[in-house]
């Protein structure tokens, strides 16, 4: 059976301390993509580097996370937007999205399976005395922690991930479950289509190495419609889907109407009751602008 | 023995940490006994410059959390009340610069102590009766003339206002700096080491040098700069007219060995700017305070230089404006004479040039003298800076509403462009005017007439300045 012998290896590899709750035949953790990113564990912090497009990423995910949490909210403060917002940060990498949400406020778990990552994301953040009291991080898979971590946060952050887990469902409950009533999910993702076979594989990874060789595979690209349709069917209501779109030219990033290639989520898991509340942004079809917002000066 | 295993155990343990030791000159050792605090910005020069730096960042909602520490050499310097007499260090303040001390509240602290509007600015050659004259349609004031204590006093009042932001110290010089090795090693610490005289070492994630045309954070940092000393001094001094005035104009003259300005600091008395040769200056310094007052009424009104080839050519110049533009040539107004000089008040101080080759690298930046340095013939030095500041805190304010790295070059080399590309026309343009009118030679003098003429006659350009 090809999920438990999966199962073993990555016992096997990484040594978990903390045992699984239950063998389960799904496990959102793919070993084979462990190893890619495990490669290039210590590449994460140099902005010009393998991962630049990621770091150029920060200018438009940071904001539209932060703008869409204040929007949220009625009691914040702008000089600390984002204080008393526990987030987790599935597939922190070595940190890059976790340190500027803990920079503005937020406390934030970071997990992520590799432990070469963590470790990278640990020292880094170690040299900071604010932000290592207010980032954790952890080497684990998202179910590891589930068990301790029933409705713990207000935010989960899943960017550029979903395009790599085995299991998207089992991914997508367990998120659910580790949210609070009402809290929100940020997923950003790659489009399973023509044109991202062609820019974001072919151009991107072989021609022009935005991307390191090998890092994405097309058929685990995720197509919105089916993204939607997943977290609507597991307590979700989708708020808005945009599309992004990087210019390899200036190294920048923007939001697009397009979500043929690169595109976010924000969805909200629902109340108390069950039911996720009213949303007045139809998704999809009705894509929102989210204009970059550069910070009103005081 | 067990003696032996231990020391060699220990010794074991100690390898890396000499490995990170002989990394490079540069790496610190990293302990957390020792660890010096860590600000996320460092203004290094508690002038005007670093001042306001410090206290408009003090001042930004997006800083609210952060910490900032101003470096000064001096003691801190703060006025209830002015001195009776003016000081002869003064500055002409453009509106923007005004509305840069208005958002941390030091323009009210100015207006409350002293300072002096004016509406023209008559500026015109010794060679010639060229003149161009600078004044708003509107009611509002050209600029404001106000004493470099005056505005330090203000600053020193709001940086005292968030003090939970900006912590200043005085008498506190900086002696060294580390710079961090490139971030993604991971091993080394990745902040700025400042290193302050009396032995204190501070971290930051940036570092602003605000430190004057002799910058020690620019020449540590290895960034070429290109100066050049002029032949010249400014001569600087407190006058008395000799009549109450209304007394709202700025004047200056180029002289063939430099520009003389008289800058208005209240209806009877004005401030002198005299640029000319080193030996002239200290002439001027070592005559009696009458005929320094002579020198200079000279200065103003005399027409010893003029031509009449020259002043043929102008006059004919001007009729043919005249013909095009009718209402192109302004009212010639008189300068106020001067009565007497303020003793002790007369000082001198040599002039240059100079430009930075970057503003910018990884963790650094430089605003104000440190990065460009300019003749006082435009009254534009101190403004740069100014400019410099409501530029960066403006990139800075955005990069940390964004949670980035405050140290990111990719948030400072916007701040580089945009002020590299206003302040090398405007430091080019002044060089050039300075060299241009530091001459008697008839076709350049004939030159810059006509230029001088037509630029007066028309609007656009003159709005532009």
């Amino acid at each position: 059976n090809v999920s438990v012998s999966l199962m073993t290896f990555s016992f096997s590899l990484f040594r978990f301390t903390v045992k699984r709750p239950y063998s389960t035949s799904h496990s959102s953790v793919d070993s084979k993509e462990m190893k890619k990113f495990q490669l290039l564990a210590h590449k994460w912090w140099d902005e010009e580097g393998e991962y630049s497009a990621l770091h150029s990423m920060n200018d438009i995910r940071v904001p539209f996370i932060r703008d869409t949490l204040l929007s949220r909210s009625s009691n914040y403060h702008l000089g600390n937007p984002l204080s008393g917002i526990k987030i987790l940060d599935v597939g922190c990498g070595g940190g890059l999205l976790s340190e500027p949400l803990g920079r503005l406020g937020a406390s934030v778990t970071g997990i992520d399976p590799v432990e070469d990552n963590i470790r990278t994301a640990d020292r880094h953040k170690s040299f900071d005395p604010v932000l290592a009291k207010r980032i954790q991080y952890k080497s684990s898979s998202l179910e590891e922690i589930v068990e301790e971590s029933m409705e713990t946060f207000d935010v989960i952050v899943a960017s550029e991930v979903v395009e790599h887990v085995a299991d998207l469902e089992t991914f997508i409950k367990c998120c659910s479950q580790v949210l609070k009533p009402e809290g929100s999910l940020f997923i950003t993702t790659i489009n399973r289509t023509q044109l991202s076979y062609v820019l974001g594989i072919v151009v991107a990874e072989k021609i022009m190495g935005i991307v390191p060789e090998g890092t994405h595979e097309w058929e685990k690209f995720v197509p919105p419609e089916e993204l939607e349709h997943l977290l609507e069917s597991n307590g979700f209501s989708v708020q808005s889907v945009t599309g992004m779109l990087y210019n390899p030219l200036w190294g920048a990033w923007s939001w697009v109407g397009s979500t043929s290639l690169n595109y976010a989520v924000h969805a909200v898991k629902g109340g108390a009751g069950g039911r996720a509340r009213p949303t007045d942004a139809p998704s999809q079809t009705d894509v929102q602008q989210h204009p970059a917002t550069a910070g009103t000066a005081g | 023995s067990s003696a032996a295993m231990a020391a060699v155990r220990g010794r074991a343990l100690l390898a890396p940490l000499g490995a990170r030791l002989r990394a490079g000159p540069r790496a610190p050792l990293r302990s957390a006994a020792s660890a010096p605090p860590l600000y996320d910005v460092v203004v290094s020069g508690g002038g005007m410059v670093g001042s306001a730096m410090a206290a408009v960042l003090g001042h930004d909602i997006h800083f609210h959390d952060k910490k900032i520490a101003l470096l000064e050499a001096g003691p801190r310097k703060e006025y209830d009340h002015m001195p009776e007499s003016y000081s002869n260090r003064v500055s002409s303040i453009s509106p923007g610069s005004a509305t840069l001390l208005s958002s941390c509240g030091a323009w009210d602290h100015v207006c409350s102590l002293r300072h002096k509007p004016f509406r023209r600015m008559q500026v015109w050659d010794a060679c010639s009766e060229a003149m161009i004259v600078f004044e708003k349609d509107d009611l509002d004031d050209m600029g404001y003339i106000v004493e470099n204590d005056v505005i330090m006093s203000a600053l020193t009042k709001q940086l005292d206002a968030v003090a939970d932001q900006v912590e200043v110290f005085y008498q506190s010089r900086a002696v060294g700096y580390t710079w961090p090795v490139p971030s993604h090693s991971c091993d080394t610490s990745p902040w700025v080491q400042v290193e302050l005289a009396d032995g204190r070492r501070l971290h930051t994630k940036l570092l602003i040098g605000a430190d004057g045309h002799n910058s020690l954070v620019r020449k540590e940092a290895e960034i070429k700069n290109i100066e050049h000393q002029y032949d010249q001094s400014a001569v600087v001094a407190t006058l008395h007219l000799s009549e109450a005035t209304d007394n709202n104009v700025a004047w200056q003259r180029f002289l063939p060995t430099g520009p003389i300005a008289l800058l208005p600091l209240s209806d009877t008395a004005s401030s002198l700017v005299w640029s000319t040769s080193h030996d002239h200056a200290s002439e001027l310094l070592a005559m009696d305070e009458e005929c320094f007052v002579d020198s200079i009424n000279s200065a103003f009104w005399s027409n010893i230089n003029h031509s009449d080839f020259i002043d043929a050519a102008g006059a004919m110049f001007r009729s043919a404006l005249s013909l095009l533009k009718p209402s192109g040539t302004a009212v010639r107004q008189l300068p106020p004479s001067v009565a007497q000089v303020d003793p002790e008040s007369r000082a001198m101080f040599p002039l240059g040039m100079g430009h930075a080759a970057e503003y910018v690298r990884h963790r650094v930046a430089l605003v104000g003298d440190a990065a460009h340095r300019v003749h006082p013939l435009a009254g534009q030095g101190v403004n740069l800076g100014f400019g410099d500041i409501a530029c960066l805190a403006h990139h800075l304010s955005a990069a940390a509403f964004n949670g980035s790295d405050l140290g990111s070059l990719k948030h400072l080399l916007k701040f580089e462009t945009e002020r590299q590309r206003h302040n090398v026309s405007l430091i080019a343009a002044t060089d050039v005017l300075k060299r241009l009118y530091s001459t008697t030679m008839a076709p350049l003098v004939l030159l810059r007439t006509w230029g001088l003429q037509a630029t007066n006659a028309l609007p656009p350009v003159k709005v532009r300045i």
